[in-house]
């Protein structure tokens, strides 16, 4: 487990530079997570945080459908995404301001104007079924 | 200012088979942001447009659509933030909520759970004068609505419009401070006003502009008292949601079933299962909606479309410095500066309308006259007509003529309420309406005294009666007041006949 340890201290030492040095240690800090993210999938081997149950849930709830047969392996890639993130959670960041964009932007903003719409063919355009202006789906009642 | 101290009112209690309940209720109130354009697209907000012609490429969800905040409803909601004095948050955040449904075209609502712009917050619900809750707010957050489907235009499709999504909604998110049914109308209908009175939201609750969703719990006596004093849940029972109620009375009818089936539950030994139920008018009960119970798992995550919120204090200094007065500083004006009633006072704030048009009639005159004839004559003519104060025939100059002929001594009472009904029907000023068609009282004595000298000479039989009986005075008044064509004033005239009579 050497392997890991040195990457956390590579983290620790990225976000620390983060916190001094801005855009920079950011660059560093994402191509350190980037490395990580690669590794760590190679590197545990924990007992899977993600079971199969778990796995078709989530699948369920995305809307996205997973053959019976993918779902170990899907389970599996999910733990290794949990795992590199319970590393990261290792960092220790006590008085660190969290980073959420690398830009120093602040959010930009609109007036209180009608500026869009008016356009029903357009937005009905790739609709499957469309009827009299409005969306037409399978009957969805309570 | 009147200083108005209140007690608090005691929690409604529902007697079980083997012991006494009392309730826990608390309210999150989805109330649509008064906007033009929606909270991150420039598609208008207005209700009655063809299907899906308020929508840009933005509300569709559209691959590489962008969100971008609408200012003003920031502004809205640190108004209404202020108006419940509540802590705004000069950072907060926006999460995305994840569900599928037709009508959430995103597959997401962006929604503020972990940084809302408003924190905690009050409101104070009178029940009765002298007697309130204070309702504690835990936040106020931003958050995108959903479309609309409406399921009765085919029998195998549900036909979903998207005018309504991405319209902002401040959820207004209460502390299980209401105790009752009648608690529970009673501060929306609180909040209602004063949100009305900020103009964040209009409150029409028909259109859906404001719904409320009711969590309802019951425990027994002596429990809640545990809660207050460690805001430690456990001492509480387990509660339901009951989602999407927009009107008062279902509202209070929703609680009541729905504290009773838990009641019915816990004394047979059973337990309440948290859950989200839907109220039945029609059969006055609340079911379970099991399909919400999966998608309860929202997988909530920081919207990575929008950075985090922040705003400036001196801007929101600048939204404190405009504020209006609100309902309960208006109403101890009202009673303070006017000598009005408690119940006067309340039904004159109830809206700003209301309250501007009595304050216009009062200005310089008697209040209390001025809220009778507001509140009495007028509202009860609107009520009749279902006609509201923004549509009045009779504006609050024109009443206030009325009043001024009253007080001048022009006019009696009688005679306004005969004036007040020909202005309403076809306008005019009150003095030269009057004028012209001879509505004066006879304030000659002379006159009523030879007319009441008349009577009497010609009815020594009743004269007598009226010696034994004083009540049987009143004949020779209306027999005045006839004889003059109301003119004359009915006080003046009883107090000449029981003089007259040696009454």
């Amino acid at each position: 487990m050497v392997a890991q340890s040195d990457f956390r201290a590579e983290i620790v030492d990225g976000i620390r530079a983060n916190s001094v040095a801005g855009g920079i240690g950011a660059r560093y800090l994402r191509h350190l997570i980037l490395a990580g993210k690669r590794r760590a999938i190679n590197l545990r081997r924990d007992p899977m945080s993600i079971d199969i149950d778990t796995a078709r849930k989530v699948a369920k709830l995305a809307r996205i459908r997973v053959e019976e047969a993918a779902l170990p392996k899907l389970a599996e890639q999910l733990s290794g995404i949990l795992g590199f993130m319970e590393q990261l959670n290792e960092v220790d960041v006590t008085g660190i301001e969290p980073m959420v964009s690398v830009t120093p932007m602040r959010l930009a903003r609109r007036a209180d104007v009608v500026t869009d719409g008016n356009q029903q063919a357009a937005v009905l355009a790739n609709a499957p079924d469309a009827r009299e202006g409005f969306f037409a789906v399978p009957k969805v009642v309570e | 200012m009147l200083d108005l101290t209140y007690e608090a009112p005691k929690p409604k209690v529902i007697a079980g088979v083997k012991h006494d309940w009392e309730l826990v209720i608390g309210m999150e109130i989805h109330a649509q942001v008064s906007s033009n354009s929606k909270l991150f697209s420039g598609a208008s907000t207005q209700v009655g447009a063809e299907p899906n012609a308020n929508v840009a490429f933005v509300d569709a969800a559209m691959p590489g659509m962008l969100p971008v905040i609408n200012e003003y409803c920031i502004a809205q909601a640190v108004r209404s933030g202020l108006g419940l004095k509540a802590q705004i948050n000069l950072r907060s955040a926006f999460d995305r909520k994840n569900y599928f449904y037709p009508d959430l075209p995103q597959g997401y609502q962006i929604s503020q759970l972990y940084h809302p712009i408003v924190g905690e917050g009050e409101v104070l619900v009178e029940l009765s004068p002298g007697v309130a809750r204070l309702v504690r707010v835990e936040r106020i957050h931003l958050e995108q609505d959903a479309g609309k489907s409406i399921h009765d235009m085919d029998p195998t499709m549900s036909f979903v419009d998207f005018n309504r999504t991405g319209v902002a909604l401040m959820e207004i998110v209460s502390r299980p401070d209401i105790r009752g049914p009648e608690e529970a109308a009673a501060y929306v209908v609180k909040l209602r006003q004063i949100l009305r009175y900020l103009g964040t939201c209009d409150g029409n609750m028909q259109n859906g502009n404001l719904r409320a969703d009711v969590n309802v719990s019951v425990c027994r006596v002596g429990q809640y008292e545990k809660y207050q004093a460690s805001q430690d849940f456990s001492h509480l029972g387990t509660r339901c949601e009951i989602k999407n109620m927009n009107s008062m009375k279902f509202i209070q009818m929703a609680i009541d079933y729905e504290a009773r089936r838990q009641i019915a539950i816990l004394e047979d030994g059973g337990t309440v299962t948290q859950e989200t139920r839907l109220y039945d008018p029609d059969k006055n009960e609340t079911r379970s909606m099991r399909s919400k119970e999966e998608a309860h798992d929202y997988r909530y995550f920081p919207c990575p479309d929008l950075l985090p919120l922040e705003i400036e204090q001196a801007w929101v200094d600048d939204i404190a410095a405009s504020m209006p007065e609100l309902p309960d500083a208006k109403k101890a004006r009202f009673m303070g500066d006017f000598g009005l009633t408690d119940y006067d006072a309340n039904v004159l704030t109830a809206d700003l309308e209301s309250a501007a048009f009595f304050e216009a009639v009062a200005q310089g005159r008697d209040g209390k006259q001025a809220a009778n004839w507001v509140i009495n004559e007028l509202f009860g003519r609107l009520n009749k007509e279902g006609k509201s104060i923004a549509d009045s025939p009779v504006s609050a100059g024109q009443l206030g003529g009325v009043l001024d002929l009253i007080a001048k001594g022009t006019i009696t009472g009688k005679m306004a309420k005969d004036l007040f009904e020909i202005i309403w029907n076809e306008g005019g000023d009150p003095a030269e309406v009057a004028a012209a068609r001879g509505m004066q009282q006879v304030t000659d004595t002379g006159a009523i005294e030879a007319a009441l000298d008349a009577l009497i000479a010609a009815n020594p039989d009743q004269v007598e009666k009226a010696k034994v009986n004083a009540k049987l005075a009143g004949w020779f008044t209306g027999q005045v007041l006839k004889s003059t064509g109301g003119k004359a004033n009915p006080a003046v005239v009883g107090a000449m006949v029981a003089q007259k009579l040696g009454l």
